[in-house]
């Protein structure tokens, strides 16, 4: 069996006022998978992802990204290989330009000149901002401020995207064209969402957390339909939206 | 979010003047103001021709009175202060329609009219001419530190995004029928200001979150810089040469 893309075993963490955010996190992603996390909110989602790229470190348990452990030393290469793609662009759209922005990163790996042009440029291609490479991103619209932010973590060549709520305050269009151009990257994905029709559109697998612990983990139209387990987490599919019998 | 007017400062325009490598343009500018500042006050010919300079600027950049006359307002609480210093300072008067003024508070209002003035227009043919990004590019040319030009660029970054916050905090409070009509109920106000420092804060801490996530470890990438030919510098160092020319001769004169 490959080498897990992220592996995370007996994961716990335990924020500074006490409160219990993971307990016992194991958890697998292969290559090429695109599986999403779901869960309430103050589930411990977004902590979780926070320790995939050494925001937090393990207080216990292990974290390996492709192989390699998470640790001080370890921190700067496993933050290239998991990029994380943040719930509000404007936090994560910080410099003059949408060029430069996309270019922070890679610079930061030591990138220049030529190399760092067609980093730069593959990245904006692949999510299809090319044109507006010189504008500020305070003049960009919603949906093209999230696709920058996309561009600029893909510029770091990761090896898993990580995303935070990608299609909160999107409307439906801008959703879609997410849609085409995450199917398109051809790079492991774990999706963090609320949107339920979303995580069964986009992910075969699905893996849900509740009060810190992963309570279920299987192929996502299984775990969707079974409303027991739904009800239990607080999952609810919008009104109206029926899965198909599988 | 709405698109928000940081740029308002900037008038689109595609001639030579706009095509510029920016930190010609703020070499130039630099140099044009200090000629000014450096002129005796008693020079009006010189400040006539500095004028006659920024207009010719100006028209040439097309970007027309109205553009130029609005920007200029800012200026106006300055020129306030400067119209009182005929009626506050001491020494000789002279008399203006039967008013006793100060002739060495006249000079002293023209001084800081006539400078702040020019002063300010000339930026403004800058800021007309540059859009920001390209000024921040021009100073990181300029080889200004590059922390003190990241500070600029996250200032004009967040600019936007705190005015749309407090935008929203003001509509929500409108929303349930704020409207302040005496001094006592500009309290939630006050406490606004607090929570929008306070969200700030938090934004603050989550941009670094997101620049280490991308390598960031303490030092900002290099900036990209500009180059420009000997060509284009001695075009437009004409424009300071010619200013400073005035100002000696100025001085020569006085």
């Amino acid at each position: 069996m490959s080498t897990p893309t992220i592996a995370v075993s007996g994961l716990s963490y335990r924020y500074p006022d006490g409160t219990e955010a993971l307990r016992g996190v194991d958890l697998h992603i292969h290559p090429g998978e695109r599986v999403a996390l779901l869960g309430p909110n103050g589930a411990g989602k977004t902590t979780l992802v926070l320790h995939m790229n050494g925001i937090h470190m393990p207080q216990t348990g292990t974290v390996a990204v492709s192989g390699l452990t998470l640790t001080r030393e370890t921190l700067m290469e496993v933050r290239r290989r998991v990029g994380v793609v943040f719930q509000d662009p404007d936090d994560q759209l910080f410099m003059p330009t949408v060029w430069e922005d996309v270019a922070f990163g890679p610079q930061n790996l030591g990138l220049q000149g030529d190399a760092l042009h067609t980093r730069v440029t593959t990245a904006l291609d692949a999510v299809e901002v090319a044109d507006l490479a010189q504008r500020p991103p305070n003049h960009l619209s919603f949906g093209q401020k999230r696709r920058v932010a996309i561009a600029g973590v893909l510029a770091m060549e990761p090896q898993i995207l990580v995303f935070d709520e990608p299609t909160s305050n999107l409307d439906p269009a801008s959703r879609r064209e997410l849609t085409i151009i995450l199917q398109g990257l051809g790079i492991t994905q774990l999706i963090v969402t609320h949107d339920l029709p979303y995580a069964l559109e986009l992910c075969q697998r699905a893996i849900v957390i509740d009060r810190g612990e992963i309570v279920a983990d299987g192929p996502t139209a299984v775990l969707l339909g079974d409303d027991t387990l739904m009800r239990a987490h607080r999952l609810e599919l919008p009104f109206g939206f029926r899965l198909d019998p599988a | 979010m709405a698109g928000g007017h940081v740029h308002a400062l900037y008038r689109h325009g595609d001639t030579r003047l706009h095509r510029l490598p920016p930190h010609t343009k703020i070499v130039a500018a630099f140099g044009f103001v200090f000629a000014v500042v450096a002129t005796p006050r008693e020079a009006v010919w010189a400040f006539g021709l500095y004028a006659a300079v920024i207009v010719v600027l100006a028209t040439y950049a097309r970007l027309g009175v109205r553009f130029v006359a609005t920007r200029m307002v800012v200026e106006v609480p300055f020129l306030i202060v400067a119209l009182l210093l005929p009626f506050v300072a001491g020494g000789d008067t002279v008399s203006v329609a039967g008013v006793e003024l100060s002739h060495e508070g006249l000079w002293d209002m023209w001084n800081i009219l006539a400078k702040a003035t020019l002063g300010l227009a000339s930026s403004i043919v800058l800021a007309g001419t540059t859009q920001i990004p390209e000024l921040l590019r021009g100073f990181d040319t300029l080889r200004v530190p590059r922390i003190v030009t990241a500070i600029m660029g996250f200032m004009v970054r967040y600019l936007d995004v705190v005015l749309g916050e407090m935008r929203r905090m003001r509509i929500g409070m409108q929303s349930r029928a704020y409207n302040p009509t005496w001094i006592g109920q500009l309290r939630p106000y006050a406490t606004s200001i607090g929570s929008l420092f306070v969200r700030s804060y938090e934004r603050g801490e989550r941009v670094y979150l997101a620049m280490a996530s991308r390598g960031y470890a303490g030092h900002m990438p290099a900036a990209t810089t500009d180059h420009a030919t000997a060509g284009v510098w001695v075009g437009v160092l004409a424009v300071p040469v010619l200013a400073w020319a005035i100002a000696i001769a100025a001085i020569g004169v006085a």
